[in-house]
């Protein structure tokens, strides 16, 4: 019996020991090696925050070089001024993102154009046919023969981002998230907390969850804290549970504040600090996310591919934009065709009356097209 | 000439009550004077031809100004506002703080209250005196703008209010018998707010602005100025010109109302400022001893009437201290005019008849507009891009 034992390796020779208490560690080791894999869906308005608070939040640069585009854009002739048209465009980018040997493989989705039309009734029909579109790729992959390397390109979290300038959730974010709760987790988010004061912030969270629960929005909720986790872990599942939604602000850039640097931002009347708990929920945001991205994957697995699975195999297998056009289209089609069918006929058998009448003995062909 | 146009923190002096009648017809541009249509409290000289004669000695035609004001004081001064904007952009509270009275509660609708599904507009009324100069102010709100699914034609009721109240000035006026003093319940200034994006203009913002600047005075601001930095704040003003620029959008002060060089360069200044970036309180709170309006925060105080933290004194002077006379100008003398020719025209009616005029009945659709400002002024060269 050595002396020298790994703290998680207890000695084999134990009597009434079997091992396999060392199975966490293997897989710990295995899904180090084989990394991880997280695709985050950001929506909102445009200008509410949403790639800045990205960066933040993973401390990475995601978009290098974004131009802002104006209102108007030159037009081809370079002769006068046109209005950009705004459409719904999904951009993903990937990140490999490595700490301390664990490997993370971020994509973040976003959508520039979301809420901006004036018209924007159509604006999340490019999202969700996106969002199907994972899954549709998913379900293909593995259903396929060689199932070794499916890359898991589902949306595991959506981070709604909601403007904190209205008086609670606007027609269009209740219309949203109304289409979308089947099919990804939603997290709604305050956007650019540091417009409301304390008290603001409050009564728009609560006026949120009791929109939220008025129209029956699913959102994602953090499971409850185990009963054999310890005491800390409780409290603070306990805390994340009750800030929800967060309001946050994002930031990259480095301030001097009481001595030391840290992220925020500059007012003539102040510096608001974006890892400071009293000023925003930034941090509970991040902790929320890493500490149940396991979570979510786990539920946008079980739950809303598995919905999703049963609805398309249901289908038998055909396409979801297809699908009811189709039977309309076909019956009209089938219909359409009968018409021309039995006019064809009426002409047959007016031309046949007609030649008949005409004396014309031909017992000749009757030139069926049919 | 105006009164020298800097933000400043002192009370308010009374009112000038009229500009100082030293605009002479003939420094005014390509306009015809005679068809500039006399605002109600001032008779102008009529030809530009007079010559000026030397005076022996002191008379005492200065005390006209006196009596001027007098009159004025005696009469009151109206003044309409329009507040425009999406729901939760700190109108209400503009507005009160505009006028430090409670002209609206602060709009925090409880629960249960929904947005109004369509866009309603409300108009409140009150009399603020202050050193025996009173006036008489309304402010119209517009709630339910922009906050549909489908914002399609969202500007249609309010094109439709502000052709309304030109309907009913000029019915009042083509009257045999007319009253002495029309009730002027025309929208003299609108007052938009742009949601603090950051970015740029939005379609709607663009949309609505093309349209309603032809029709009236359009102020735009950029509203809950406190989510910005000072940096993000001047180069979305700098973006927010240049989309206006770009879509020939003309807001108030305009490039080509101008009439002399020091009206120019006042305006200039305001012009270049445009859109204010503006911060609303109504409630105080003391800051080294004084007691201000402001927003309290975790990390500091936002002073609403402190230039460094937002412009929001610049908007308050603009409004009241120095352009409110000349707002009214321009709508009387130029949009209703517009208006006025559109509908002339529309009934075929001469437009300096005798008598009484029969209108054609004011169209049901009172949101046409009567179209660019060229109709009405000669070509006015000071800008280069095409309207």
């Amino acid at each position: 019996m050595s002396k020298q034992q790994p703290a998680q390796f207890i000695n084999p020779e134990t009597p009434g020991y079997v091992g396999f208490a060392n199975l966490p560690n293997q897989v710990h080791r295995k899904s180090v090696k084989k990394g991880f894999e997280f695709t985050l869906m950001v929506v909102g308005e445009s200008g509410l925050g949403k790639s800045t608070l990205i960066n933040s939040l993973f401390l990475t640069d995601l978009y290098p070089e974004r131009i802002i585009p104006g209102a108007a854009a030159l037009n081809t002739r370079n002769t006068s001024w046109e209005k950009i048209e705004r459409t719904v465009q999904i951009e993903a980018s990937t990140v490999e993102i490595e700490e301390r040997g664990v490997k993370l493989r971020l994509t973040v989705v976003d959508t520039p154009g979301y809420g901006d039309a004036i018209n924007c009734r159509d604006c999340f029909k490019t999202i969700i046919s996106y969002i199907d579109e994972q899954f549709e790729r998913y379900l293909h992959d593995e259903s396929g023969l060689n199932r070794r390397h499916i890359i898991d390109n589902r949306v595991h979290c959506c981070f709604y981002f909601i403007s904190p300038f209205g008086h609670g959730l606007k027609p269009l974010d209740v219309a949203f998230m109304k289409a979308i709760h089947n099919k990804v987790n939603i997290v709604p988010v305050i956007a650019k907390a540091d417009t409301l004061t304390l008290k603001e912030r409050e009564r728009l969270k609560k006026r949120i969850l009791d929109e939220i629960e008025e129209h029956n929005i699913k959102i994602y909720h953090l499971p409850d804290a185990e009963s054999d986790e310890d005491e800390d872990f409780k409290e603070q599942t306990r805390l994340l549970k009750a800030s929800i939604p967060f309001s946050v602000v994002g930031s990259n850039q480095l301030i001097e504040a009481k001595g030391k640097k840290v992220r925020g931002r500059l007012y003539p009347w102040g510096v608001v600090e974006v890892e400071n708990p009293e000023h925003n929920d930034f941090l509970k945001l991040r902790t929320m996310l890493i500490t149940h991205m396991q979570d979510l994957q786990e539920v946008t697995q079980d739950l809303h591919y598995e919905n999703f699975r049963s609805e398309r195999l249901k289908r038998g297998g055909r396409k979801v934009e297809n699908e009811d056009m189709n039977k309309d289209q076909i019956l009209l089609e089938k219909e359409a065709e009968l018409r021309r069918m039995q006019e064809m006929i009426a002409r047959m058998q007016a031309q046949m009356q007609m030649q008949m009448q005409g004396g014309d003995g031909d017992s000749g062909v009757h030139g069926h097209h049919v | 000439m105006r009164t020298q146009w800097s933000p400043s923190a002192a009370p308010v002096t009374p009112l000038s009550p009229l500009h100082p009648d030293d605009r002479h017809p003939c420094a005014l541009g390509p306009m015809d004077p005679l068809r500039r249509s006399p605002s109600p409290c001032t008779s102008r000289p009529p030809s530009p031809r007079t010559p000026p004669c030397e005076m022996l000695g002191h008379v005492g035609i200065e005390a006209v100004l006196e009596q001027l004001k007098i009159k004025a004081m005696k009469m009151g001064f109206e003044f309409n506002i329009m507040v425009v904007g999406q729901s939760g952009l700190g109108k209400s509270t503009m507005v009160n703080t505009l006028f430090k009275s409670k002209m609206w509660k602060s709009t925090l609708p409880g629960l249960g209250v929904p947005m109004p599904q369509t866009l309603q507009l409300q108009s409140v009324t009150h009399i603020i005196e202050e050193n025996s100069v009173k006036l008489k102010l309304t402010v119209t709100d517009t709630p339910g703008f922009g906050d549909q699914i489908n914002n399609d034609k969202c500007w249609d009721p309010i094109l439709g209010y502000i052709n309304g109240q030109y309907e009913r000035y000029l019915q009042e006026e083509i009257l045999i018998t007319r009253q002495r003093h029309i009730p002027d319940t025309r929208v003299h200034c609108c007052v938009y707010f742009v949601p603090p994006t950051g970015h740029c203009l939005r379609p709607l913002d663009i949309e609505f602005l093309q349209r309603l600047c032809r029709t009236v005075n359009v102020v735009p601001v950029i509203a809950r100025a406190d989510s910005l930095t000072i940096e993000e704040r001047e180069a979305f003003r700098r973006r927010i010109q240049h989309d206006l620029r770009a879509h020939c959008i003309e807001v108030y002060p305009q490039k080509c109302f101008d009439e002399d060089i020091s009206d120019r360069i006042l305006n200039s200044k305001i012009r270049d400022r445009i859109p204010f970036a503006v911060v609303g309180a109504d409630q105080e709170h003391l800051v080294n001893g004084r007691c201000v309006l402001g927003r309290k925060t975790k990390w500091g105080i936002i002073e609403v009437e402190n230039m460094a933290h937002c412009e929001f004194p610049l908007l308050r002077d603009l409004l009241i201290r120095s352009h409110l006379q000349d707002l009214k100008d321009i709508t009387h003398n130029v949009h209703y005019e517009n208006y006025r020719v559109f509908r002339l025209n529309q009934s075929h009616a001469l437009p300096r008849g005798p008598g009484w005029v029969n209108l054609a009945p004011a169209p049901a659709d009172l949101t046409a507009t009567p179209g660019p400002w060229k109709v009405r002024w000669q070509a006015h060269d000071s800008s280069d891009e095409e309207c």
